[in-house]
């Protein structure tokens, strides 16, 4: 069964998407942290879902994806969004969490663990004896740490 | 006016629509008087909690007025509903119009709209509306969040200093009066809330007040009877803080229609 938009398209489209960063936390890719929900053959398109109902960079995320898709010959494949099921950074790889925690933002753990109120490790040091400094961080994603053992604060990317 | 029989989720439903711009309005109301603390909170984090705090809001906001434009049928969005309606258009519990005052003023509402709205959207979450359904899944899951903070700074403000908790104690006394105006059912939320679309708002208010209790407990605050309510927010009767409020929200719009960024 060939499908009008080539062999091994779905490969191809995720490759595509693999290569779009999240605009604000450039280091991860909007495949990384679970955005992107499907790609469907008929009619064509990429299905993502908002990481906030409020997030802004839900729109640039959009125009990123059409911008690739339009690069690579998609032309023809939309871009749409879903709410259901919602987000949840579960979703988030194991690749992306790595990149995070490179990237200097502890990454959030699974829910399962959730409720065990373990502390996020500094991304820095490793340590976990740390301390919420705000609920609320520089993106709606993430909260303000502090690291006790070597000082630093970090961004910590919240359980969602 | 409409009758339960109206009221299935189907377009063009004149309950539905008045149902989803009371949960849209309650959210762009709060979100707006919200974003009045920009630059103004009292520490760089709570600047950004509320300005985060706010930005939910507008999400939700936009996802509810979206929808409430389409069951309308008439071509209007979220945007043309939030910009050009008047005052007495508005459908949001008068609560949530009320003015900042300050930080300890602003939690009070919060905290008070915040322990509602939780409630309200984990029964949203099972509405026979799918739409709604997936809306409210994915809002309440901000909105435990905003609960969970500003019931902190309930307790902290509280249980703080002998100034804090005066002014948490002020805070509240000036919203007690739009308490239970939340939990009024009228004849659109009878409706919805037979369609199974929405729990009915009056059923909220046991689970409500045993938070209230734990909280005011752990703030060591006390908790008196509620004064006499003031309502009629919900069919347009709004205080003069509402009118100010969309003067500053709907001035570009308005002035100039059809602006973009």
């Amino acid at each position: 069964m060939s499908s009008p938009l080539g062999t091994g398209w779905r490969d191809r489209i995720m490759h595509v998407l693999a290569n779009v960063p999240d605009p604000e936390v450039p280091a991860v890719s909007i495949v990384d942290l679970g955005i992107v929900r499907d790609v469907r053959e008929n009619p064509p398109a990429v299905i993502i879902t908002p990481t906030y109902t409020g997030c802004p960079a839900t729109d640039v995320i959009k125009g990123s994806i059409r911008q690739a898709l339009d690069l690579a010959d998609f032309r023809d494949v939309g871009v749409e969004t879903t709410l259901t099921p919602p987000w949840t950074t579960d979703w988030i790889s194991d690749t992306g969490r790595e990149k995070l925690r490179a990237y200097g933002i502890a990454p959030p753990p699974h829910s399962s663990t959730l409720r065990a109120k373990q502390l996020p490790a500094c991304p820095r040091c490793g340590s976990t004896n740390t301390q919420e400094i705000s609920r609320f961080g520089s993106t709606p994603c993430k909260a303000l740490w502090r690291c006790l053992s070597c000082a630093e604060p970090f961004d910590h990317f919240k359980c969602h | 006016m409409t009758t339960a029989s109206s009221s299935t989720g189907h377009r063009s439903d004149p309950a539905l629509f008045d149902y989803l711009l009371r949960l849209g309005d309650d959210s762009l109301i709060l979100a707006q008087r919200l974003s009045e603390w920009c630059g103004h909170a009292p520490m760089i984090e709570v600047d950004l909690s509320i300005s985060n705090v706010a930005l939910d809001l507008v999400g939700q906001a936009t996802l509810l007025l979206d929808y409430a434009g389409e069951v309308e049928g008439k071509g209007r969005d979220g945007d043309k509903l939030a910009f050009h309606r008047d005052a007495l258009r508005f459908r949001n519990c008068l609560l949530v119009e009320q003015p900042n005052g300050d930080f300890g003023q602003t939690m009070a509402r919060q905290y008070l709209f915040s322990t509602c709205q939780r409630l309200l959207f984990r029964g949203l979450a099972q509405s026979t509306d799918a739409r709604l359904a997936g809306i409210a899944a994915k809002a309440l899951k901000e909105i435990e969040y905003h609960a969970d903070w500003s019931a902190e700074w309930v307790v902290r403000l509280g249980d703080g200093t002998p100034e804090s908790r005066e002014r948490m104690i002020n805070g509240f006394a000036w919203m007690w009066r739009f308490v239970d105006e939340l939990f009024q059912v009228d004849e659109i939320d009878a409706a919805i809330a037979k369609a199974g679309i929405a729990p009915a708002r009056d059923s909220l208010r046991a689970a409500f007040n045993a938070e209230l209790k734990k909280t005011f407990e752990a703030a060591t605050l006390p908790l008196a009877p509620l004064p006499a309510a003031i309502l009629g927010g919900r069919k347009g009767h709004h205080s003069e803080h509402l009118g100010h409020l969309l003067a500053a929200m709907q001035f570009l719009p308005r002035a100039y229609p059809g602006a973009t960024w």
